[in-house]
């Protein structure tokens, strides 16, 4: 009876309804989860509500806790902070929880991986089932040992009377938990912690430096055959006739598969694949549709407004900023591409017209659907299984592949793997989209901001959180509207200025598919913001640390971070831009703050940079930043996030930028689109901020939003020249001086 | 025409039957000898996420010829240590947590520890400049460095 109503639990609340032959998938998910196979528990009755225990959690008959998390490890190590979050809250040791990870039978649709919310919302629902299991585990404990629920404690996988205890799998092992998930379970006292904020090593680190380590793309089932697609010439243009007579010829060949503009070759083996795909004569029509580059902007500005959103409004700015001293500026933003270093790939297998998808995709339980919508099959039909590929840093090629993989394995009836070459991740991944940015600010006789406005211009945005499939695209099947991810956030400022009107325009195409990339529109919209505010403390000949100080006013975490950032880059406060040296290289330090999205992590930064004036050439030589995201769950895991976030971005900020002609993307490998290495890139200092006792935030996004004024920042206080367009390549800082 | 290739792998002799000899190594380690440690990154020679070691050089697997490489002693991430017995290197880049994704990594240690074997205590500035031609995305390079850093201090 229990099964029933819990089937109808999940039907009544839109859950996946388990469907699926359920041995076999066992097996395959103990395989994907990792070379430790946890031991699972029955399936059967596996329930992937996010309102139950167990949806979350398992104790196993030998004691060992299973966490299904809804949100996956990108390379990011959040792995690693789930495992120490559930094994804290319930007191258990740390090696003894495994986590499963975004396999659609088996854990809660969290929401996709994005956002810097891994840690501040799933996994505070991973610790707060951990709680409501412990506080059920000690009144199941104290009964069973027969004392008053005052006198157990839970320590180490035991609920612990004075003389006597009782290990967890005795009171449920191997059992269902079968318990709704307490909001209000009171958690531990940080000041207890043992797991929780410590520096515990990394869980895959072992495994991926000694070649042990199964990522997507190592990934085989039986049966499994090698696809490549080949792509259009033109973004949209259309096949128009395929001759695979040559592609016949190459050993293994196994199939052309053609739907609509979708082309795929198959063959018995990988190299097998990537020859016939090289061999197949594909004619496609003329597409020029693209934007000319070199009028990039101005196709934005004239692109049609489809709606203004009014991010933020305080005041009246229009009729303060016909007082005071006038200050603008117009800034842009290129379009960039994740640039993964592995390329995106998939395993994709029908059965029984079942859809078994293995991808690293960020959002499984989204592409759940999304397949399902391509295909026009229910959502009960697929089921999708991630297993870490290369770092993603929002949504990249990953969904595209297991499309790729699922179409051809429909096609031809047998598993199929597809893998993308390193021009199909350059050339169609989804794109961060070209993002422009108009600001205005009026200062009064004392040189702070009596009026601030800021407009973005912006792809739109419809209320479904998808990037569409490339496949469905091209193939003519039903396929998402394009959604860029929440990219107007950010513009709204931290500073106290009496008129503020922040506006999005929302704009009715975009040149590529939009995508987050991350820190997606928090990172444009930051680099607008902080160059500018920087700008108006430069109008007013004023330290912009002291400036922001004045601004931020009365939010004390705000103050505290500038306070710690000043110590951590031995800081010296200015009146005016200082003295610049006189040689060819020129010196300078600028600073960026941001309380991202107004609602959680602080962050500032400061960086050191070098300007080579004969040249144009910007080197970033050391960037020190002051970091406040609450609770840290792990301080060396968060450092190294922090590191990555600068690294990137200064890569990002000094040289990336997707290049086209009117038809395609002409960006397709590291020659065409470079990122910074070793030699270029800075040293980093970091300053922790510790608040054990206040909500854990994220920590991979915020510092990224922060770089590219302080560099922009860094670059002016060095030459006086203002770099508002991202990449500051050597030919725009030879210019910005030029005009300076 | 399928051809045998035989070469030294790890310390072992190894062999593949391959349709076409110029396939690149790479699919040769890791489709037809299972290996994880090379990995596809771009099949240019532009990341050096596929590095292998042959006779002591790293060299791109993603470039080299299958039939290139007959009779010659490939070290692959795998051949270099195992738990138990991890490289100096290994150790360092967990000691370190030298890894965000990792899936450069393969590339970083085999392109170090060609390195250290000409120049077993290369500079800060010399590790950066051997490494320039590998590419990281995650942005883990001080990490990785300060890695090759301490392993140096112990290989001798």
């Amino acid at each position: 009876m229990k099964n029933i109503s819990r089937r109808q639990f999940l039907e009544g609340s839109g859950s996946l309804v388990v469907t699926f032959s359920l041995g076999a998938l066992a097996a395959r998910s103990a395989a994907a989860a990792g070379p430790s196979k946890a031991a699972l528990p029955p399936l059967a009755a596996k329930t992937v509500a996010p309102d139950e225990v167990d949806g979350f959690l398992a104790i196993g008959a030998d004691g060992k806790v299973t966490v299904y998390s809804g949100k996956v490890d990108l390379g990011t190590g959040v792995r690693t902070a789930m495992t120490q979050i559930a094994a804290e809250e319930l007191s258990v040791p740390l090696a003894s929880v495994e986590v499963i990870q975004g396999d659609t039978l088996l854990t809660p649709d969290q929401g996709p991986t994005f956002g810097s919310l891994s840690i501040q919302n799933g996994g505070m629902q991973i610790r707060q089932a951990a709680a409501t299991a412990r506080e059920a585990l000690l009144v199941r404990g104290a009964e069973k040992l027969g004392v008053p629920l005052t006198e157990v404690s839970a320590k180490d996988g035991r609920i612990v009377a004075k003389e006597s205890s009782v290990a967890y799998a005795d009171l449920v092992g191997g059992k269902e938990l079968a318990l709704k998930l307490d909001p209000k379970a009171p958690l531990k006292d940080p000041a207890t912690y043992t797991i929780v904020g410590r520096s515990v090593q990394r869980l895959d680190i072992p495994d991926k430096v000694t070649a042990r380590f199964m990522y997507m793309q190592d990934f085989k089932v039986p049966g499994m055959v090698h696809a490549r697609v080949v792509r259009p010439a033109a973004l949209k243009a259309s096949l128009l006739s395929v001759d695979d007579r040559e592609a016949r010829k190459v050993p293994g060949f196994v199939a052309t598969v053609r739907k609509g503009d979708f082309l795929a070759v198959v063959a018995r083996t990988e190299w097998g694949a990537i020859k016939a795909a090289e061999a197949v004569k594909a004619s496609w029509s003329d597409w020029e549709g693209l934007p000319d580059q070199s009028k990039l902007w101005e196709h934005v500005r004239s692109t049609k407004i489809v709606r203004d959103d009014v991010l933020q409004k305080v005041g009246d700015s229009a009729e303060a900023l016909k007082t005071g001293k006038a200050v603008s500026a117009t800034y842009d933003f290129a379009v960039h591409t994740h640039g993964s270093i592995g390329p995106s790939c998939a395993v994709a297998e029908v059965k029984h017209g079942k859809i078994t998808c293995w991808t690293a995709s960020q959002q499984t339980h989204l592409l759940v659907k999304q397949i399902a919508l391509m295909l026009s099959i229910p959502e009960q039909d697929v089921r999708c299984i991630y297993i870490e590929g290369s770092g993603c840093y929002g949504r990249n090629g990953h969904e595209d592949a297991a499309a790729d993989a699922v179409m051809i394995a429909k096609e031809i009836g047998k598993p199929v793997r597809v893998q993308w070459s390193r021009a199909d991740e350059h050339g169609w991944d989804p794109k961060g989209p070209p993002t422009l940015l108009d600001f205005r600010a009026a200062l009064d006789a004392g040189g702070m901001p009596l009026a601030w406005e800021s407009e973005i211009f912006i792809p739109d945005r419809p209320p479904k959180f998808a990037v569409p499939l490339v496949a469905a695209q091209l193939a003519g099947l039903p396929a998402d509207v394009a959604h860029p991810g929440s990219i107007h956030q950010s513009l709204a400022i931290p500073y106290g200025i009496p008129n503020i009107k922040a506006t999005a325009h929302t704009l009715a195409e975009t040149p590529f598919r939009p995508s987050w990339i991350r820190t997606p529109g928090r990172l444009q919209n930051t680099f607008g913001n902080e160059s500018f505010i920087d700008e108006c403390a430069a109008a007013a000949g004023a330290d912009p640390i002291v400036y922001r100080r004045k601004l931020i006013g009365g939010d004390r975490r705000g103050l505290d971070l500038l306070d710690r950032l000043v110590a951590v880059s031995a800081w010296k406060p200015r009146s005016r831009d200082a003295a610049r040296t006189g040689g060819d290289v020129a010196v300078g330090r600028g600073v960026s703050y941001t309380h991202y999205e107004l609602v959680r992590t602080y962050v500032g930064a400061v960086a050191d940079v070098e300007v080579e004036r004969s040249t144009g050439a910007v080197r970033v030589k050391r960037f020190f930043v002051a970091h406040d995201c609450g609770q840290i769950i792990n301080p060396d895991g968060l450092r190294n996030q922090i590191e990555g976030n600068v690294m990137q971005t200064v890569s990002r900020t000094l040289v990336e930028q997707v290049t086209f002609d009117r038809g395609k993307v002409t960006s397709i490998d590291w020659v065409t689109y470079p990122i910074l290495t070793f030699p270029d890139l800075p040293d980093v200092k970091i300053d922790l901020i510790d608040r054990p006792n206040e909500k854990p935030w994220g920590a991979g996004e915020p510092t990224t939003a922060i770089v590219p004024a302080a560099i922009a920042n860094a670059i002016f206080d060095a030459t006086g020249a203002r770099l508002r367009s991202v990449p500051f390549t050597p030919q725009k800082v030879l210019a910005a001086m030029k005009s300076a | 025409m399928a051809k045998t290739i035989a070469f030294q792998l790890n310390g072992r002799q190894a062999r593949v039957r391959v349709d076409d000899p110029e396939m690149p190594l790479l699919y040769a380690l890791r489709d037809d000898l299972g290996l994880r440690g090379p990995r596809f990154g771009c099949g240019l020679g532009q990341c050096g996420a596929c590095t292998v070691n042959i006779d002591g050089e790293a060299v791109r697997s993603c470039i080299t010829p299958v039939s290139t490489v007959a009779g010659k002693r490939i070290l692959t991430l795998e051949g270099l240590g195992a738990p138990g017995k991890l490289h100096p290197l290994q150790q360092a880049f967990i000691d370190e947590q030298a890894v965000q994704c990792g899936y450069c990594i393969n590339g970083m240690i085999m392109q170090a520890k060609a390195m250290l074997d000409g120049n077993p205590h290369p500079t800060e500035e010399q590790i950066r400049q051997e490494l320039g031609q590998n590419l990281c995305r995650c942005g883990t390079h001080l990490r990785i460095v300060r890695a090759i850093q301490r392993a140096a201090g112990t290989v001798t």
